[in-house]
């Protein structure tokens, strides 16, 4: 197996008695999609939010890059490479959609103690932006208040404003959630492209995509791995089926 | 963009509206015009200040009369020892009072950028309600300390005697003072729409939206912040150091919580993060005080009418209602 770029081990993090991460270890590698399914409540968003440094943990490690990032905040993890969407779109809601992938394009060149270049005039922020935009197939929207934008394209411009990181791994945290099955389909394909670039951790409802897509496949019970394995393995798993998929399969 | 903004003719507009009033006043040869003028100009500079803050910022700050109040008392305090040739301190080298603008200015917005350094750094640590508070605590204790230091006039404040000097322009002229102060706020405007535009100015703003976005992409809100507040507070500084020459008086008044409220009334009231919200903001609050108290010294109450209906009918303030919404790149 190719080295580990994000590396989780035994991480714990509970809220009063509520243990939401119970001792969970997972690899993401290079080249990969690693889906993370569970039925609701499971931790999966938690354990998102404490590997992009939102939660803190209790206790365990993160490893990014061979360097341990579980002391690091939110905007360091995110300046070393880890893009991520939200479960639930959080943009700018004043920003167009491009200036929205412009603020990463920003991030991701430096400094933002530029005080006195208009952006919208430099080519070096809009060009690679609309680049993006491109990309996810939001072009045409660009100028389009991310308030203003649909539902589904806010969950496409969530991706172009992680691409436009160019991270080292993909934190995508359901990003066909509410989609519809042309988009889910068309991102489906997009994903599986996107693999190439970085390795991607996916949190996702959708089992279909899921099964198209992943390399590996981790299932999360109330907080712990239950288990870890190829499509094929996981859904043979009698533990999974009975934990999670109950009748459907 | 290529488009121009709905409010740029409205801009141009109001800004020429107030570079008319004083040219009217001596035509007709009532000089108080032209202080009213001067007033506004000087308000609507230290609510550009705040509006960088709470408009791009979103940063609701109660406190900025204290540094409108430093830059005050920066004015009132070099002057003073300019005209007794006293100097300010003698250890550990000599300084000296000044009464050139030219010395006056840096020193005010110095001075009003280190306290804010010094405050927001901790303000920053706390948000909301929290964040107004503390401002407003800090803008306090700089006002009672101001009351009870004797030596600078304590409660009864600051005269100064002569309007401090500029080189080549007679200040002692009112249309001669108004000219600088109409200056500085059109560079004031051209700087807080250069940076509303820019890469800082876009972090800034993305903070006030969305923290966790900005901090997602990258970008910790924290320091973004900070230099914006403190910019602000520089602003606001250099606003005061005019309004002590304007009024040639300093007093604690300058830095009290009323003070604070005015220019977030001034910013409400024209239009919150709009560029030139504040100048509209600052004309119809002196005209306001002028017209309406020419009538009842409980002028104030009618301006809180009007405040109310602006936060009830007209989110945008005077702008808001001319230009519609803010159209962002």
């Amino acid at each position: 197996m190719a080295e580990a770029i994000l590396s989780v081990r035994n991480l714990r993090k509970s809220y009063g008695a509520l243990t939401v991460t119970d001792g969970v270890s997972l690899d993401l590698c290079a080249g990969e999609i690693h889906a993370l399914i569970g039925p609701n409540g499971a931790g999966k968003t938690t354990l998102i939010h404490q590997i992009a440094g939102t939660v803190k943990q209790d206790g365990g490690t993160i490893a990014f890059l061979g360097r341990d990032i579980g002391g690091l905040g939110v905007a360091e993890r995110a300046r070393l490479g880890l893009g991520r969407s939200f479960q639930i779109s959080s943009l700018a809601p004043e920003f167009s959609a491009l200036r929205n992938v412009m603020l990463a394009v920003q991030s991701q060149q430096g400094s933002s103690f530029h005080a006195f270049r208009p952006v919208m005039r430099d080519p070096s922020l809009t060009e690679p932006a609309l680049n993006m935009l491109e990309r996810v197939g939001l072009a045409g929207r660009a100028h389009v208040t991310a308030a203003e934008l649909s539902h589904g394209e806010r969950r496409r411009l969530e991706i172009a404003i992680a691409l436009a990181l160019c991270p080292r791994a993909f934190l995508f945290d359901e990003p066909m959630a509410g989609m519809g099955p042309e988009g889910s389909k068309s991102l489906t394909g997009f994903l599986n492209d996107l693999r190439q670039e970085a390795p991607i951790l996916l949190v996702e409802h959708d089992m279909d995509a899921v099964f198209a897509l992943a390399d590996r496949v981790s299932v999360l019970v109330y907080g712990r791995v239950i288990a870890s394995g190829s499509v094929s393995e996981i859904r043979n798993n009698a533990e999974v089926r009975r934990a999670y998929f109950g009748e459907h399969i | 963009m290529k488009r121009m903004r709905a409010e740029t003719p409205i801009n141009f507009l109001l800004a020429g509206l107030l570079l008319l009033v004083p040219l009217a006043a001596l035509a007709l040869e009532e000089p108080f015009y032209i202080t009213l003028a001067t007033r506004m100009a000087i308000l609507a500079l230290a609510a550009v200040g705040l509006n960088l803050a709470l408009g791009l910022g979103g940063l609701v700050s109660f406190g900025h009369a204290a540094f409108f109040g430093i830059g005050g008392y920066t004015a009132g305090i070099l002057s003073t020892h300019a005209s007794n040739a006293q100097p300010l301190m003698t250890w550990p080298i000599e300084i000296g009072g000044s009464d050139n603008m030219l010395v006056i200015w840096p020193v005010a917005v110095v001075l009003s950028g280190l306290v804010a350094l010094v405050t927001g750094a901790i303000s920053l640590r706390t948000s909301g309600v929290y964040f107004i508070m503390i401002t407003l605590a800090f803008a306090q204790m700089i006002y009672y300390f101001a009351t009870s230091w004797p030596a600078y006039g304590g409660e009864d404040g600051l005269s100064l005697g002569l309007r401090n000097a500029f080189p080549g322009i007679n200040t002692a002229l009112p249309l001669n003072f108004f000219l600088i102060c109409y200056a500085l706020l059109i560079a004031a405007l051209y700087l807080f729409a250069r940076i509303r535009d820019s890469r800082f100015g876009t972090a800034l703003q993305a903070a006030r939206q969305n923290q966790v976005r900005l901090a997602a992409v990258g970008i910790s809100p924290f320091p973004i912040r900070l230099a914006a507040f403190v910019l602000s507070a520089m602003m606001t500084g250099l606003a005061g150091s005019l309004f002590a020459d304007l009024n040639r008086f300093v007093s604690p008044s300058m830095l009290s919580w009323q003070m604070s409220g005015e220019l977030i009334v001034l910013v409400i009231l024209g239009g919150t993060g709009r560029l030139f919200g504040p100048v509209a903001g600052a004309m119809l609050f002196v005209l306001f005080e002028f017209i309406l108290g020419g009538f009842t010294e409980r002028w104030q109450l009618f301006l809180g009418l009007i405040l109310l209906g602006v936060v009830l009918f007209a989110r945008g303030g005077l702008l808001g209602l001319l230009a519609g919404k803010v159209r962002h790149g």
